[in-house]
């Protein structure tokens, strides 16, 4: 907390020359607004900064069980580039994004044009329903769908039963990864349908009058003036899927216990980093993984941004 | 801060590691002796424990409020605050992170035996001996004993303890035409054959998910894969021939299905047990509470037995499970620290409780011979007297099993290798062949000198 007050005040004091000849009353009405600011960036400061700080502090060290801490330079992020269970989380996360990502986006985008339209009858109740689903805590709707997919008494499992097929193990190797991914979307649809939701009420009433004259169809309608005209609304989905899509934890941590073979140490890399500094003991080079994975997110969220906007300069 | 124990440590850098957790303890606290190997003496426990102390416990044993009401009442002038920081690799994760930011760490612990030895490793335990503790060798069972005892040090005081046995429905196994439980491993294997043809039920579950239930197996064959002698120096030998021969047996029922190997302890599992998916368990001395909790539907189907034997006519048991009471090095208060710790698993009262309400299944020799304790007549075995059978089966573990001072990364490499491996039914040999080379990896890249 110390360490931030000098900071902080510097900021405060270094508008004061600019603003000199300005009134009394502005003088006043920026300390007010430096006032309010404060907290957050003591809090910012102490719960994210220092800790960020600290972890890359960490991460260039390297602590063994015998021998203790030695500087160790950037050898943790050489080992963990090299690393196959990092790497294969990466990879992992990399599939689920191309797969769950576009199709749980379509279908939020197809929920809320469909809202919108004005066509669906009880389109309050509907939109509540399909947003249940975030409602639920991430950690009970894993515990919940790990129960219907148990392969012993599970209810997709008896379903197949009573049909006398067999069903397909949903918790193997080869099939969690889909359907952890049905899971996330599950989770999510209804909060992506929501912000696209949104957006779309935001589209002013004329243009689609104008189009009505024009003779446009509902499913034009839809396709050129509803898509473009919530692209930032769509892009901004698309960023918040990349982000929480490399950091998938709950859903590893909890399906771990019902399916441990399926689920490895470095299954995400959120889960990889967990277990090394938690059960391997090695905070070191958990903080170099952290850091990475941190990169990779900001990477490719970059990339969706920059794509985004080339797009849209295009469509505009 | 003062913190004398730093300084007295650093100094004597270099001298043996019972001089040195032994200066580091007796500069914790000033009511402590000045010279280590001093023991305490009764005055200095009497007036430790008449002297208003706040101590506080780490445990997750259930209502162990009742047995500290007991102890804070016997000892007006201390109290204890009771704390659930959660159970197994939660638990230690929380005591580690206290003891590394040096505030918070509580003055005693549970600490289940596979996991003491991390924790000697740190310097992070009081060494009990000075205390009085190696007065206590007798009254606990010796192998138990052993687990908390290393050469002069003793480093925690044994609560419970799950020496193994062999859980199963007597009414599947009837009607399997398998009348007694079967006596060695070869008959274990006819038995489990006739069990799946006649019921379709599993007679036991190997799972993939518990190295501790393998490792309680390995343990009774008599293998000793871990070894550590308190200093730099580990031993590893998961890959050994006795332990394949051990896994090369499961390996066969599993391939020709006769030994399921769903992960336990999830609802999944408990399903199972409830509906005849399971015809037996080879299990722990603390399973047979937990079936009637979780099995409460089967009561009166169930028997109890030791478990297989290797040679026709012996009598050898492993151990799964079980936890002891530990005193962390950075307490300020070590006698009265060291009392709690003793008192509640030897006071007559105490182990008394944990047996009988608790349902621990008790390491102290004092609750194992009376007859009030292994008379009981458990209605959910028929009537059967699970704890006289228990008791006897715990004094027929190995006395020797040491192990790793890194048992959570060993276990978690299990279940990333020789678990996976059993789950899909493969070449179990070949499974601690790799995982004997990552813990050996591991253990070097962790600066132990490692021996094979």
């Amino acid at each position: 907390m110390t360490t931030t007050s000098p900071r902080v005040t510097a900021a405060r004091a270094h508008p004061a020359p600019r603003l000199r000849p300005a009134s009394r009353s502005t003088r006043n009405r920026n300390r007010a607004a430096y006032t309010l600011v404060l907290p957050f960036f003591v809090v910012f400061t102490a719960m994210l900064v220092v800790p960020l700080g600290y972890a890359a502090y960490l991460s260039l060290f390297k602590s063994q069980l015998i021998g203790g801490q030695v500087f160790a330079g950037l050898d943790n992020y050489v080992r963990a580039l090299t690393d196959p269970a990092f790497l294969g989380g990466v990879g992992r996360m990399a599939v689920f994004l191309t797969v769950q990502v576009p199709v749980m986006l379509g279908l939020a985008l197809f929920l809320a044009l469909a809202l919108d339209s004005g066509r669906a009858r009880g389109a309050k109740a509907l939109r509540l329903l399909y947003f249940m689903p975030y409602a639920v805590p991430g950690v009970v709707a894993t515990l919940m769908w790990g129960y219907l997919y148990g392969p012993d008494f599970g209810p997709i499992a008896q379903a197949f039963g009573a049909l006398d097929l067999t069903a397909p193990d949903l918790l193997s190797g080869r099939t969690i990864l889909f359907s952890m991914m049905n899971i996330v979307t599950w989770e999510f649809v209804g909060y992506n349908m929501i912000i696209m939701y949104a957006a779309l009420r935001s589209i002013p009433g004329e243009l689609y009058e104008a189009a009505e004259i024009d003779g446009a169809s509902q499913l034009r309608i839809a396709w050129s003036i509803k898509i473009p005209a919530i692209r930032p609304a769509i892009l901004l989905t698309v960023i918040f899927s990349v982000i929480g899509t490399f950091q998938l934890f709950n859903e590893p941590s909890l399906l771990d216990s019902i399916a441990p073979n399926a689920i490895s140490n470095g299954f995400t890399p959120n889960w990889y980093a967990y277990n090394i500094a938690f059960v391997n003991q090695d905070v070191n080079y958990a903080a170099a993984i952290a850091f990475l994975l941190g990169l990779v997110i900001a990477v490719v969220s970059y990339v969706v941004q920059l794509r985004g906007q080339s797009a849209q300069r295009k469509g505009s | 801060m003062y913190h004398p124990s730093r300084a007295t440590a650093g100094a004597l850098a270099g001298a043996s590691m019972i001089a040195l957790l032994a200066a580091g303890c007796s500069a914790g606290g000033g009511e402590a002796p000045a010279a280590a190997q001093d023991a305490v003496t009764q005055e200095q426990i009497d007036e430790a424990l008449s002297t208003p102390t706040e101590l506080t416990f780490w445990t997750w044993v259930p209502d162990i409020d009742k047995e500290i009401a007991l102890f804070e009442e016997q000892y007006p002038e201390i109290d204890v605050t009771v704390e659930n920081v959660g159970q197994g690799l939660e638990h230690y994760q929380k005591v580690r992170t206290a003891l590394q930011s040096g505030e918070g760490a509580p003055d005693v612990v549970q600490i289940e035996y596979q996991y003491l030895s991390s924790f000697t490793l740190t310097d992070s335990l009081l060494d009990l001996a000075p205390y009085g503790a190696a007065d206590l060798s007798g009254e606990y069972v010796d192998w138990a004993w052993n687990q908390v005892a290393d050469g002069e040090s003793v480093w925690a005081i044994p609560q419970d303890t799950g020496a193994m046995g062999n859980l199963y429905r007597k009414d599947i196994l009837d009607a399997a035409g398998v009348t007694e439980p079967p006596a060695t491993y070869e008959e274990y294997a006819e038995a489990a054959k006739k069990v799946k043809d006649e019921t379709g039920s599993y007679i036991s579950n190997l799972a993939s998910n518990d190295p501790a239930q393998v490792v309680g197996l390995l343990w009774q064959a008599g293998v000793k894969p871990f070894g550590y002698d308190g200093d730099k120096t580990v031993t590893i030998d998961v890959n050994s021939p006795e332990a394949k021969e051990v896994l090369a047996y499961w390996q066969q029922l599993i391939q020709d299905d006769l030994v399921s190997t769903d992960a336990d302890f999830n609802d999944a599992y408990y399903q199972g047990i409830v509906s005849d998916k399971y015809a037996g368990w080879l299990t722990a001395a603390w399973a047979p509470i937990f079936l009637q909790g979780t099995a409460a539907d089967t009561s009166g189907k169930w028997a109890a037995a030791p478990l297989p034997q290797w040679e026709e006519g012996e009598q050898v048991s492993g151990n799964w499970g079980g936890s002891s009471d530990a005193v962390l090095s950075s307490t300020e208060n070590p006698i009265a620290a060291y009392e709690l710790a003793k008192w509640i698993n030897n006071d007559p009262s105490s182990t008394t409780m944990f047996a009988n309400e608790q349902f621990l299944f008790p390491a102290a020799k004092n609750v194992l011979e009376s007859p009030e304790f292994t008379g009981q007549e458990v209605e959910f075995f028929g009537g059967q007297k699970v704890n006289e059978l228990f008791a006897e089966i715990s004094g027929t573990v190995d006395t020797e099993f040491p192990w790793l001072p890194f048992t959570e990364y060993a276990y978690s490499s299990f279940n990333e290798i020789v678990g996976t491996a059993i789950g899909e039914k493969g070449d179990l040999g070949a499974a601690l062949d790799a995982w004997q080379e990552d813990l050996v990896t591991y253990a070097e890249s962790q600066g132990f000198t490692v021996q094979q």
